[in-house]
Protein backbone atom coordinates (compact mmCIF):
# COMPACT_ATOMS: atom_id res chain seq x y z
CA UNK A 1 0.00 0.00 0.00
CA UNK A 2 1.09 3.57 -0.73
CA UNK A 3 -0.15 6.88 0.68
CA UNK A 4 -0.48 10.11 -1.29
CA UNK A 5 -1.73 13.57 -0.40
CA UNK A 6 -3.70 15.55 -2.93
CA UNK A 7 -2.11 19.01 -2.56
CA UNK A 8 -5.18 20.64 -4.15
CA UNK A 9 -7.32 19.45 -1.26
CA UNK A 10 -4.91 19.53 1.71
CA UNK A 11 -5.47 22.57 3.95
CA UNK A 12 -3.00 21.69 6.68
CA UNK A 13 -5.35 20.40 9.37
CA UNK A 14 -2.53 18.09 10.41
CA UNK A 15 -4.67 15.15 11.44
CA UNK A 16 -2.45 12.89 9.33
CA UNK A 17 0.84 13.83 10.98
CA UNK A 18 -0.79 13.90 14.43
CA UNK A 19 -2.21 10.41 14.10
CA UNK A 20 0.35 8.67 11.89
CA UNK A 21 3.68 10.47 12.30
CA UNK A 22 5.60 7.59 10.72
CA UNK A 23 3.80 8.09 7.44
CA UNK A 24 3.27 11.88 7.33
CA UNK A 25 5.13 15.05 8.24
CA UNK A 26 4.42 18.76 7.92
CA UNK A 27 6.02 21.36 5.69
CA UNK A 28 7.01 24.88 6.82
CA UNK A 29 3.44 26.11 6.42
CA UNK A 30 1.78 23.15 8.13
CA UNK A 31 0.58 21.34 5.01
CA UNK A 32 0.79 17.55 5.16
CA UNK A 33 3.68 15.78 3.42
CA UNK A 34 4.16 12.12 2.75
CA UNK A 35 7.22 10.87 4.64
CA UNK A 36 9.75 9.27 2.28
CA UNK A 37 8.34 7.49 -0.76
CA UNK A 38 4.93 6.88 0.81
CA UNK A 39 5.23 3.12 0.78
CA UNK A 40 3.44 1.84 3.87
CA UNK A 41 5.63 -0.64 5.75
CA UNK A 42 4.18 -3.99 6.76
CA UNK A 43 1.90 -3.44 9.76
CA UNK A 44 1.37 0.22 8.93
CA UNK A 45 -1.84 -0.23 6.95
CA UNK A 46 -4.02 0.53 9.91
CA UNK A 47 -2.21 3.80 10.64
CA UNK A 48 -2.63 4.77 6.99
CA UNK A 49 -6.36 4.06 7.09
CA UNK A 50 -6.82 5.97 10.36
CA UNK A 51 -5.11 9.03 8.89
CA UNK A 52 -7.11 8.86 5.68
CA UNK A 53 -10.43 8.49 7.48
CA UNK A 54 -9.75 11.45 9.79
CA UNK A 55 -8.57 13.96 7.20
CA UNK A 56 -11.33 16.59 7.15
CA UNK A 57 -10.58 17.47 3.52
CA UNK A 58 -10.48 13.86 2.25
CA UNK A 59 -7.05 14.71 0.83
CA UNK A 60 -5.35 11.39 1.56
CA UNK A 61 -5.35 8.76 -1.14
CA UNK A 62 -4.53 5.13 -0.36
CA UNK A 63 -3.18 3.25 -3.34
CA UNK A 64 -3.50 -0.49 -2.95
CA UNK A 65 -0.79 -2.29 -4.84
CA UNK A 66 -1.95 -4.92 -7.25
CA UNK B 1 17.15 52.97 7.86
CA UNK B 2 14.04 54.98 7.19
CA UNK B 3 11.61 55.65 9.98
CA UNK B 4 8.43 53.65 9.77
CA UNK B 5 5.86 56.42 9.62
CA UNK B 6 2.86 54.31 8.67
CA UNK B 7 1.54 54.40 12.22
CA UNK B 8 2.34 57.99 13.22
CA UNK B 9 -1.01 59.16 11.97
CA UNK B 10 -4.05 57.24 13.09
CA UNK B 11 -4.84 55.15 10.01
CA UNK B 12 -8.53 55.76 10.63
CA UNK B 13 -8.19 59.53 10.24
CA UNK B 14 -9.73 60.87 7.10
CA UNK B 15 -11.49 57.57 6.48
CA UNK B 16 -15.21 57.89 6.06
CA UNK B 17 -17.32 55.57 8.12
CA UNK B 18 -17.56 52.58 5.78
CA UNK B 19 -20.89 52.87 4.01
CA UNK B 20 -22.30 49.41 4.00
CA UNK B 21 -25.94 48.80 4.84
CA UNK B 22 -27.85 48.55 8.08
CA UNK B 23 -31.14 46.87 8.73
CA UNK B 24 -33.73 47.10 11.45
CA UNK B 25 -32.70 45.21 14.60
CA UNK B 26 -35.22 42.49 15.54
CA UNK B 27 -34.93 40.76 18.91
CA UNK B 28 -37.22 38.69 21.10
CA UNK B 29 -38.42 35.09 21.24
CA UNK B 30 -38.23 33.07 18.05
CA UNK B 31 -41.64 32.08 16.66
CA UNK B 32 -40.52 29.19 14.45
CA UNK B 33 -36.86 28.21 14.07
CA UNK B 34 -37.41 27.26 10.43
CA UNK B 35 -38.54 30.74 9.41
CA UNK B 36 -37.36 33.07 12.19
CA UNK B 37 -34.11 31.67 13.60
CA UNK B 38 -31.77 33.78 15.72
CA UNK B 39 -28.46 32.53 17.05
CA UNK B 40 -28.32 35.28 19.68
CA UNK B 41 -31.49 34.41 21.60
CA UNK B 42 -31.07 32.69 25.01
CA UNK B 43 -32.69 29.43 23.90
CA UNK B 44 -30.00 28.90 21.26
CA UNK B 45 -27.20 29.84 23.67
CA UNK B 46 -28.50 27.42 26.30
CA UNK B 47 -28.76 24.38 23.99
CA UNK B 48 -28.66 24.76 20.20
CA UNK B 49 -28.39 21.05 19.38
CA UNK B 50 -32.06 20.00 19.66
CA UNK B 51 -32.96 23.03 17.53
CA UNK B 52 -30.40 22.06 14.90
CA UNK B 53 -31.45 18.39 14.92
CA UNK B 54 -35.09 19.36 14.50
CA UNK B 55 -34.26 21.67 11.58
CA UNK B 56 -32.08 19.07 9.88
CA UNK B 57 -35.10 16.76 9.87
CA UNK B 58 -37.81 19.13 8.70
CA UNK B 59 -36.15 22.16 7.07
CA UNK B 60 -32.45 21.63 6.41
CA UNK B 61 -31.90 25.14 5.06
CA UNK B 62 -33.82 27.34 7.50
CA UNK B 63 -34.52 31.03 6.95
CA UNK B 64 -34.87 34.19 9.01
CA UNK B 65 -35.97 37.74 8.28
CA UNK B 66 -33.84 38.95 11.18
CA UNK B 67 -30.43 40.50 10.48
CA UNK B 68 -31.77 41.69 7.15
CA UNK B 69 -32.34 38.10 5.98
CA UNK B 70 -30.33 34.91 6.24
CA UNK B 71 -30.14 31.13 5.90
CA UNK B 72 -29.11 28.33 8.23
CA UNK B 73 -28.05 25.02 6.69
CA UNK B 74 -27.75 22.19 9.21
CA UNK B 75 -26.58 19.25 7.07
CA UNK B 76 -22.86 18.51 6.91
CA UNK B 77 -23.06 18.24 3.15
CA UNK B 78 -24.49 21.75 2.72
CA UNK B 79 -22.13 23.37 5.24
CA UNK B 80 -19.16 21.79 3.47
CA UNK B 81 -20.40 22.83 0.03
CA UNK B 82 -20.70 26.46 1.15
CA UNK B 83 -17.30 26.50 2.86
CA UNK B 84 -15.75 25.25 -0.40
CA UNK B 85 -17.71 27.55 -2.70
CA UNK B 86 -15.94 30.91 -2.47
CA UNK B 87 -17.32 31.84 -5.87
CA UNK B 88 -20.90 32.21 -4.66
CA UNK B 89 -20.35 32.93 -0.95
CA UNK B 90 -18.16 35.78 0.28
CA UNK B 91 -16.29 36.12 3.58
CA UNK B 92 -16.38 39.91 3.46
CA UNK B 93 -18.42 39.66 6.65
CA UNK B 94 -18.17 36.65 8.92
CA UNK B 95 -20.18 37.83 11.91
CA UNK B 96 -23.93 37.73 11.21
CA UNK B 97 -25.12 41.10 12.48
CA UNK B 98 -27.29 43.99 11.36
CA UNK B 99 -24.56 45.59 9.30
CA UNK B 100 -23.20 44.52 5.93
CA UNK B 101 -19.90 46.07 4.94
CA UNK B 102 -19.82 47.56 1.43
CA UNK B 103 -19.08 45.21 -1.45
CA UNK B 104 -15.87 46.99 -2.38
CA UNK B 105 -14.32 45.98 0.95
CA UNK B 106 -13.78 42.55 -0.69
CA UNK B 107 -11.44 40.78 -1.32
CA UNK B 108 -9.40 42.13 1.63
CA UNK B 109 -12.11 42.77 4.22
CA UNK B 110 -11.66 44.34 7.65
CA UNK B 111 -9.73 41.54 9.33
CA UNK B 112 -7.61 39.55 6.85
CA UNK B 113 -7.42 36.67 6.17
CA UNK B 114 -10.71 35.54 7.73
CA UNK B 115 -12.60 38.40 6.02
CA UNK B 116 -10.79 37.93 2.71
CA UNK B 117 -11.82 36.24 -0.51
CA UNK B 118 -9.60 34.79 -3.24
CA UNK B 119 -7.20 35.72 -4.64
CA UNK B 120 -6.03 38.07 -1.87
CA UNK B 121 -6.93 35.57 0.86
CA UNK B 122 -4.17 33.13 0.01
CA UNK B 123 -1.41 35.71 0.33
CA UNK B 124 -2.68 37.19 3.59
CA UNK B 125 -3.01 33.70 5.04
CA UNK B 126 0.42 32.60 3.87
CA UNK B 127 1.97 35.37 5.98
CA UNK B 128 0.59 33.77 9.13
CA UNK B 129 1.03 30.05 8.48
CA UNK B 130 4.73 29.63 9.42
CA UNK B 131 4.16 31.06 12.91
CA UNK B 132 1.34 28.61 13.60
CA UNK B 133 2.68 25.21 12.53
CA UNK B 134 2.61 22.32 14.96
CA UNK B 135 6.39 22.48 15.32
CA UNK B 136 6.35 26.22 16.00
CA UNK B 137 3.56 26.12 18.60
CA UNK B 138 5.23 23.20 20.38
CA UNK B 139 7.81 25.73 21.57
CA UNK B 140 5.10 27.35 23.70
CA UNK B 141 3.96 24.16 25.37
CA UNK B 142 6.23 24.31 28.39
CA UNK B 143 5.25 27.87 29.28
CA UNK B 144 1.57 27.06 28.78
CA UNK B 145 1.86 24.05 31.07
CA UNK B 146 3.58 26.06 33.81
CA UNK B 147 0.90 28.72 33.51
CA UNK B 148 -1.91 26.13 33.88
CA UNK B 149 -0.21 24.81 37.02
CA UNK B 150 0.00 28.33 38.43
CA UNK B 151 -3.74 28.84 37.87
CA UNK B 152 -4.51 25.66 39.79
CA UNK B 153 -2.06 26.65 42.55
CA UNK B 154 -4.24 29.76 42.82
CA UNK B 155 -7.29 27.69 43.82
CA UNK B 156 -5.60 27.22 47.21
CA UNK B 157 -7.88 24.65 48.74
CA UNK B 158 -11.13 26.23 47.51
CA UNK B 159 -13.99 23.72 47.32
CA UNK B 160 -15.80 25.43 44.47
CA UNK B 161 -14.10 27.18 41.55
CA UNK B 162 -15.35 28.71 38.33
CA UNK B 163 -13.50 26.71 35.70
CA UNK B 164 -14.52 29.07 32.89
CA UNK B 165 -13.62 32.31 34.62
CA UNK B 166 -10.73 31.20 36.83
CA UNK B 167 -9.09 28.67 34.50
CA UNK B 168 -10.19 28.28 30.86
CA UNK B 169 -10.26 31.94 29.86
CA UNK B 170 -6.81 32.79 31.19
CA UNK B 171 -4.93 30.20 29.17
CA UNK B 172 -5.54 31.55 25.65
CA UNK B 173 -5.37 35.13 26.93
CA UNK B 174 -1.88 34.54 28.23
CA UNK B 175 -0.77 32.65 25.12
CA UNK B 176 -2.08 35.34 22.75
CA UNK B 177 -0.61 38.18 24.84
CA UNK B 178 2.77 36.41 24.67
CA UNK B 179 2.55 35.76 20.93
CA UNK B 180 1.50 39.31 20.08
CA UNK B 181 3.86 40.85 22.64
CA UNK B 182 1.16 42.62 24.68
CA UNK B 183 1.47 43.17 28.45
CA UNK B 184 0.10 40.03 30.17
CA UNK B 185 -1.82 42.14 32.67
CA UNK B 186 -4.03 43.49 29.85
CA UNK B 187 -5.96 40.19 29.79
CA UNK B 188 -9.20 41.60 31.23
CA UNK B 189 -9.29 44.23 28.47
CA UNK B 190 -9.03 41.48 25.82
CA UNK B 191 -12.09 39.88 27.32
CA UNK B 192 -14.02 43.10 26.80
CA UNK B 193 -12.89 43.41 23.18
CA UNK B 194 -13.90 39.85 22.47
CA UNK B 195 -17.34 40.24 24.03
CA UNK B 196 -17.95 43.44 22.13
CA UNK B 197 -17.03 42.00 18.77
CA UNK B 198 -18.83 38.69 19.08
CA UNK B 199 -21.66 39.06 21.53
CA UNK B 200 -22.74 42.64 20.92
CA UNK B 201 -24.21 42.07 17.45
CA UNK B 202 -27.64 43.46 18.35
CA UNK B 203 -26.35 46.60 20.08
CA UNK B 204 -27.14 49.96 18.50
CA UNK B 205 -24.69 50.98 15.74
CA UNK B 206 -23.20 53.92 17.67
CA UNK B 207 -22.30 51.53 20.47
CA UNK B 208 -20.79 49.02 18.00
CA UNK B 209 -18.68 51.76 16.45
CA UNK B 210 -17.51 53.07 19.83
CA UNK B 211 -16.58 49.56 20.96
CA UNK B 212 -14.63 48.92 17.78
CA UNK B 213 -12.87 52.24 18.30
CA UNK B 214 -11.59 51.15 21.71
CA UNK B 215 -10.09 47.97 20.30
CA UNK B 216 -8.28 49.85 17.55
CA UNK B 217 -7.06 52.54 19.97
CA UNK B 218 -5.50 49.77 22.00
CA UNK B 219 -3.94 48.08 18.96
CA UNK B 220 -2.51 51.33 17.66
CA UNK B 221 -0.92 51.96 21.05
CA UNK B 222 0.71 48.50 20.94
CA UNK B 223 1.83 48.98 17.33
CA UNK B 224 3.48 52.31 18.10
CA UNK B 225 5.22 50.77 21.08
CA UNK B 226 6.57 48.00 18.81
CA UNK B 227 7.66 50.44 16.09
CA UNK B 228 9.75 52.24 18.73
CA UNK B 229 10.98 49.02 20.28
CA UNK B 230 10.84 46.02 17.90
CA UNK B 231 10.65 42.57 19.50
CA UNK B 232 10.56 38.94 18.50
CA UNK B 233 6.77 38.62 18.41
CA UNK B 234 3.85 38.63 15.98
CA UNK B 235 3.25 42.37 16.22
CA UNK B 236 6.77 43.21 15.07
CA UNK B 237 6.51 40.43 12.50
CA UNK B 238 3.35 41.97 11.00
CA UNK B 239 4.81 45.49 11.09
CA UNK B 240 7.83 44.23 9.10
CA UNK B 241 5.96 41.79 6.85
CA UNK B 242 5.79 42.45 3.11
CA UNK B 243 3.21 41.57 0.52
CA UNK B 244 3.67 42.24 -3.20
CA UNK B 245 7.04 43.91 -2.42
CA UNK B 246 5.59 46.44 0.00
CA UNK B 247 4.97 46.67 3.72
CA UNK B 248 1.37 45.96 4.71
CA UNK B 249 -1.28 48.64 4.83
CA UNK B 250 -1.63 49.91 8.41
CA UNK B 251 -5.24 48.73 8.43
CA UNK B 252 -4.10 45.23 7.43
CA UNK B 253 -1.58 45.10 10.31
CA UNK B 254 -4.19 46.26 12.83
CA UNK B 255 -6.96 44.14 11.33
CA UNK B 256 -4.92 40.94 11.51
CA UNK B 257 -3.92 41.71 15.09
CA UNK B 258 -7.59 42.25 15.94
CA UNK B 259 -8.42 38.92 14.33
CA UNK B 260 -5.74 37.01 16.22
CA UNK B 261 -6.79 38.56 19.49
CA UNK B 262 -10.46 37.80 18.94
CA UNK B 263 -10.16 34.45 17.15
CA UNK B 264 -7.42 33.21 19.46
CA UNK B 265 -9.09 33.78 22.79
CA UNK B 266 -12.71 32.94 23.31
CA UNK B 267 -12.65 30.07 20.82
CA UNK B 268 -10.07 28.18 22.84
CA UNK B 269 -11.54 29.31 26.15
CA UNK B 270 -14.85 27.83 24.93
CA UNK B 271 -13.28 24.55 23.90
CA UNK B 272 -11.49 24.10 27.24
CA UNK B 273 -14.62 25.06 29.16
CA UNK B 274 -16.96 22.79 27.19
CA UNK B 275 -14.60 19.83 27.65
CA UNK B 276 -14.42 20.36 31.42
CA UNK B 277 -18.21 20.80 31.54
CA UNK B 278 -18.67 17.45 29.77
CA UNK B 279 -16.25 15.68 32.12
CA UNK B 280 -17.85 17.29 35.18
CA UNK B 281 -21.23 15.84 34.28
CA UNK B 282 -19.98 12.50 32.94
CA UNK B 283 -18.05 10.70 35.71
CA UNK B 284 -17.41 7.59 33.59
CA UNK B 285 -15.56 9.61 30.93
CA UNK B 286 -13.66 11.59 33.56
CA UNK B 287 -12.53 8.44 35.37
CA UNK B 288 -11.50 6.77 32.15
CA UNK B 289 -9.36 9.74 31.08
CA UNK B 290 -7.71 9.96 34.48
CA UNK B 291 -6.87 6.24 34.21
CA UNK B 292 -5.86 6.37 30.52
CA UNK B 293 -4.21 9.75 29.83
CA UNK B 294 -3.08 8.41 26.43
CA UNK B 295 -6.68 8.57 25.26
CA UNK B 296 -6.87 12.33 25.73
CA UNK B 297 -5.90 13.36 22.16
CA UNK B 298 -8.70 11.15 20.80
CA UNK B 299 -11.21 12.34 23.41
CA UNK B 300 -10.30 15.94 22.68
CA UNK B 301 -11.25 15.56 19.02
CA UNK B 302 -14.60 14.20 20.15
CA UNK B 303 -15.16 17.23 22.40
CA UNK B 304 -14.26 19.46 19.46
CA UNK B 305 -16.77 17.61 17.28
CA UNK B 306 -19.65 17.47 19.74
CA UNK B 307 -19.18 20.94 21.24
CA UNK B 308 -17.59 22.75 18.29
CA UNK B 309 -17.33 26.31 19.56
CA UNK B 310 -17.21 28.22 16.29
CA UNK B 311 -19.93 29.13 13.78
CA UNK B 312 -18.99 31.37 10.87
CA UNK B 313 -21.02 33.39 8.40
CA UNK B 314 -20.90 34.23 4.70
CA UNK B 315 -22.72 36.69 2.46
CA UNK B 316 -24.40 35.46 -0.72
CA UNK B 317 -22.73 37.17 -3.67
CA UNK B 318 -25.57 37.23 -6.22
CA UNK B 319 -29.20 36.12 -6.40
CA UNK B 320 -29.32 32.39 -7.02
CA UNK B 321 -31.30 29.23 -6.61
CA UNK B 322 -29.27 27.02 -4.30
CA UNK B 323 -30.24 23.47 -3.34
CA UNK B 324 -33.94 24.27 -3.35
CA UNK B 325 -33.98 27.77 -1.86
CA UNK B 326 -33.92 31.22 -3.45
CA UNK B 327 -30.98 33.09 -2.02
CA UNK B 328 -30.72 36.83 -2.61
CA UNK B 329 -27.56 38.86 -2.99
CA UNK B 330 -26.34 39.92 0.48
CA UNK B 331 -28.38 37.33 2.36
CA UNK B 332 -26.41 35.93 5.28
CA UNK B 333 -25.56 32.27 5.58
CA UNK B 334 -24.91 31.16 9.13
CA UNK B 335 -22.27 28.48 8.61
CA UNK B 336 -22.74 26.16 11.55
CA UNK B 337 -19.81 23.80 11.87
CA UNK B 338 -21.41 22.62 15.15
CA UNK B 339 -24.56 21.53 13.27
CA UNK B 340 -22.49 19.83 10.55
CA UNK B 341 -20.61 17.92 13.25
CA UNK B 342 -23.83 16.38 14.56
CA UNK B 343 -25.29 15.28 11.25
CA UNK B 344 -26.15 11.56 11.47
CA UNK B 345 -25.54 11.23 7.73
CA UNK B 346 -21.86 11.97 8.42
CA UNK B 347 -21.26 10.49 11.89
CA UNK B 348 -22.42 7.28 13.57
CA UNK B 349 -24.28 7.98 16.79
CA UNK B 350 -23.83 11.68 16.02
CA UNK B 351 -25.67 12.84 19.14
CA UNK B 352 -23.52 10.81 21.54
CA UNK B 353 -20.15 11.79 22.95
CA UNK B 354 -17.88 8.79 22.41
CA UNK B 355 -14.46 9.62 23.80
CA UNK B 356 -12.68 6.84 21.93
CA UNK B 357 -14.29 7.57 18.55
CA UNK B 358 -11.59 6.53 16.11
CA UNK B 359 -12.97 7.91 12.87
CA UNK B 360 -13.78 11.56 13.37
CA UNK B 361 -13.71 13.70 10.26
CA UNK B 362 -15.16 16.69 12.10
CA UNK B 363 -15.19 20.28 10.88
CA UNK B 364 -14.67 22.23 14.13
CA UNK B 365 -11.80 24.16 12.55
CA UNK B 366 -13.63 24.79 9.31
CA UNK B 367 -13.18 23.32 5.85
CA UNK B 368 -11.46 24.60 2.75
CA UNK B 369 -9.30 27.67 2.33
CA UNK B 370 -10.18 29.31 5.66
CA UNK B 371 -9.14 26.30 7.79
CA UNK B 372 -8.34 27.75 11.21
CA UNK B 373 -4.79 29.07 11.13
CA UNK B 374 -4.65 28.60 14.90
CA UNK B 375 -5.79 24.95 14.95
CA UNK B 376 -2.41 23.55 16.01
CA UNK B 377 -2.08 26.19 18.71
CA UNK B 378 -5.64 25.60 19.92
CA UNK B 379 -5.08 21.83 20.06
CA UNK B 380 -1.89 22.30 22.06
CA UNK B 381 -3.62 24.64 24.53
CA UNK B 382 -6.64 22.36 24.88
CA UNK B 383 -4.52 19.26 25.45
CA UNK B 384 -2.23 20.92 27.99
CA UNK B 385 -5.15 22.56 29.83
CA UNK B 386 -6.95 19.23 30.16
CA UNK B 387 -3.81 17.23 31.02
CA UNK B 388 -2.88 19.59 33.84
CA UNK B 389 -6.45 19.79 35.13
CA UNK B 390 -6.94 16.00 35.18
CA UNK B 391 -3.56 15.48 36.83
CA UNK B 392 -4.15 18.08 39.55
CA UNK B 393 -7.94 17.85 39.96
CA UNK B 394 -8.90 14.27 39.05
CA UNK B 395 -12.20 14.40 40.95
CA UNK B 396 -14.73 17.12 40.15
CA UNK B 397 -18.37 17.66 39.32
CA UNK B 398 -20.87 20.42 38.58
CA UNK B 399 -21.56 22.43 41.72
CA UNK B 400 -24.99 23.45 40.46
CA UNK B 401 -25.99 22.69 36.85
CA UNK B 402 -28.56 25.50 36.85
CA UNK B 403 -25.86 28.18 37.21
CA UNK B 404 -23.87 27.21 34.11
CA UNK B 405 -24.10 29.96 31.47
CA UNK B 406 -23.10 29.82 27.80
CA UNK B 407 -21.88 32.63 25.54
CA UNK B 408 -24.50 33.67 23.02
CA UNK B 409 -23.59 34.27 19.40
CA UNK B 410 -21.20 32.61 17.01
CA UNK B 411 -18.62 31.41 19.51
CA UNK B 412 -20.25 29.21 22.10
CA UNK B 413 -18.80 27.89 25.33
CA UNK B 414 -19.38 28.07 29.08
CA UNK B 415 -18.87 31.51 30.62
CA UNK B 416 -19.79 30.48 34.18
CA UNK B 417 -18.91 26.94 35.21
CA UNK B 418 -18.93 26.32 38.95
CA UNK B 419 -17.21 23.06 39.76
CA UNK B 420 -16.93 21.32 43.08
CA UNK B 421 -13.32 20.22 43.40
CA UNK B 422 -13.00 19.70 47.16
C1 LIG C 1 -10.70 25.59 19.64
C2 LIG C 1 -10.34 26.74 19.19
C3 LIG C 1 -10.64 27.26 17.82
C4 LIG C 1 -11.66 26.93 16.97
C5 LIG C 1 -12.76 25.91 17.17
C6 LIG C 1 -11.48 27.73 15.77
C7 LIG C 1 -12.30 27.67 14.67
C8 LIG C 1 -12.10 28.34 13.48
C9 LIG C 1 -12.90 28.18 12.30
C10 LIG C 1 -14.13 27.30 12.17
C11 LIG C 1 -12.36 28.96 11.32
C12 LIG C 1 -12.86 29.06 9.87
C13 LIG C 1 -13.43 30.37 9.54
C14 LIG C 1 -14.22 30.40 8.25
O1 LIG C 1 -14.45 29.37 7.60
O2 LIG C 1 -14.64 31.50 7.90
C15 LIG C 1 -11.22 29.63 11.91
C16 LIG C 1 -10.41 30.53 11.24
C17 LIG C 1 -9.32 31.17 11.82
N1 LIG C 1 -8.85 30.99 13.11
FE1 LIG C 1 -9.58 29.72 14.50
N2 LIG C 1 -10.39 28.53 15.93
C18 LIG C 1 -9.84 28.27 17.16
C19 LIG C 1 -8.71 28.84 17.71
C20 LIG C 1 -7.90 29.75 17.06
C21 LIG C 1 -6.67 30.27 17.57
C22 LIG C 1 -6.01 29.89 18.89
C23 LIG C 1 -6.20 31.15 16.63
C24 LIG C 1 -4.94 31.96 16.62
C25 LIG C 1 -4.44 32.72 17.22
C26 LIG C 1 -7.13 31.17 15.53
C27 LIG C 1 -6.98 31.94 14.40
C28 LIG C 1 -7.75 31.81 13.27
C29 LIG C 1 -7.50 32.54 12.04
C30 LIG C 1 -6.37 33.54 11.79
C31 LIG C 1 -8.49 32.14 11.13
C32 LIG C 1 -8.68 32.63 9.70
C33 LIG C 1 -8.08 31.71 8.70
C34 LIG C 1 -8.37 32.11 7.28
O3 LIG C 1 -9.35 32.79 7.00
O4 LIG C 1 -7.57 31.73 6.41
N3 LIG C 1 -8.16 30.31 15.83
N4 LIG C 1 -11.07 29.23 13.22
C1 LIG D 1 -8.62 48.52 10.41
C2 LIG D 1 -9.80 48.86 10.45
C3 LIG D 1 -10.97 48.07 10.93
C4 LIG D 1 -11.10 46.77 11.30
C5 LIG D 1 -10.04 45.73 11.34
C6 LIG D 1 -12.47 46.55 11.67
C7 LIG D 1 -12.96 45.33 12.12
C8 LIG D 1 -14.27 45.08 12.31
C9 LIG D 1 -14.81 43.87 12.85
C10 LIG D 1 -14.00 42.67 13.31
C11 LIG D 1 -16.15 44.00 12.90
C12 LIG D 1 -17.14 43.01 13.46
C13 LIG D 1 -17.35 41.89 12.55
C14 LIG D 1 -18.42 42.09 11.52
O1 LIG D 1 -19.47 42.70 11.83
O2 LIG D 1 -18.25 41.57 10.42
C15 LIG D 1 -16.47 45.31 12.36
C16 LIG D 1 -17.73 45.83 12.26
C17 LIG D 1 -17.96 47.19 12.12
N1 LIG D 1 -17.02 48.18 11.96
FE1 LIG D 1 -15.09 47.96 11.76
N2 LIG D 1 -13.14 47.71 11.53
C18 LIG D 1 -12.26 48.66 11.09
C19 LIG D 1 -12.48 49.98 10.85
C20 LIG D 1 -13.70 50.58 11.07
C21 LIG D 1 -13.94 52.00 10.98
C22 LIG D 1 -12.89 53.01 10.67
C23 LIG D 1 -15.26 52.16 11.26
C24 LIG D 1 -16.07 53.40 11.34
C25 LIG D 1 -15.80 54.49 11.85
C26 LIG D 1 -15.83 50.85 11.50
C27 LIG D 1 -17.15 50.61 11.78
C28 LIG D 1 -17.69 49.37 11.91
C29 LIG D 1 -19.08 49.14 12.06
C30 LIG D 1 -20.14 50.21 12.08
C31 LIG D 1 -19.25 47.78 12.18
C32 LIG D 1 -20.53 47.02 12.26
C33 LIG D 1 -21.14 47.01 13.57
C34 LIG D 1 -22.43 46.27 13.54
O3 LIG D 1 -22.40 45.04 13.38
O4 LIG D 1 -23.46 46.91 13.67
N3 LIG D 1 -14.85 49.91 11.38
N4 LIG D 1 -15.30 45.94 12.04
S1 LIG E 1 -5.04 15.74 7.56
FE1 LIG E 1 -5.54 16.14 5.44
S2 LIG E 1 -5.72 18.33 5.24
FE2 LIG E 1 -4.66 17.86 7.10
S3 LIG E 1 -2.51 18.01 6.66
FE3 LIG E 1 -3.11 15.91 6.49
S4 LIG E 1 -3.68 15.69 4.36
FE4 LIG E 1 -3.64 17.85 4.75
Amino acid sequence: MKVQIDPERCQGHGRCYDLSPDLFTEDDEGYGQVAGDGVVPAGGERAARVAASNCPEKAIVLVEEA
Amino acid sequence: MTVDDRFVRDFREGQEEPLGTRNEIITGPVSDWATDFSHVEPEWAADPYPIQDDLRGRCPIAHTERFGGGWLPTRYEDVAAIAYDTEHFSSRAIIMSNYRPPRDIAPVGAVPPISSDPPFHHDARKLLLPAFTKKEVAKREEAARAFCHSLIDGFEGAEIVDAARDYAQHIPMRVMADMLGFPPEDGPRFREFVEHALEGVNLPPEQRVANMGELFDYLLEQIRDHVADPRDDLTTYLIDAELYGRKLEPSHVAGTMALLLIAGIDTTWSAIGASLWHLAKTPADRERLVAEPGLLPTAMEEFLRAYAPVTMARLVKDDMHWRGVDMKADDWVLLSFPAANRDPAQFDRADEVIIDREINRHAAFGLGIHRCVGSHLARMELRVALEVWLERVPVFGLADPSTVTWAPGQVRGPRTLSLRIG
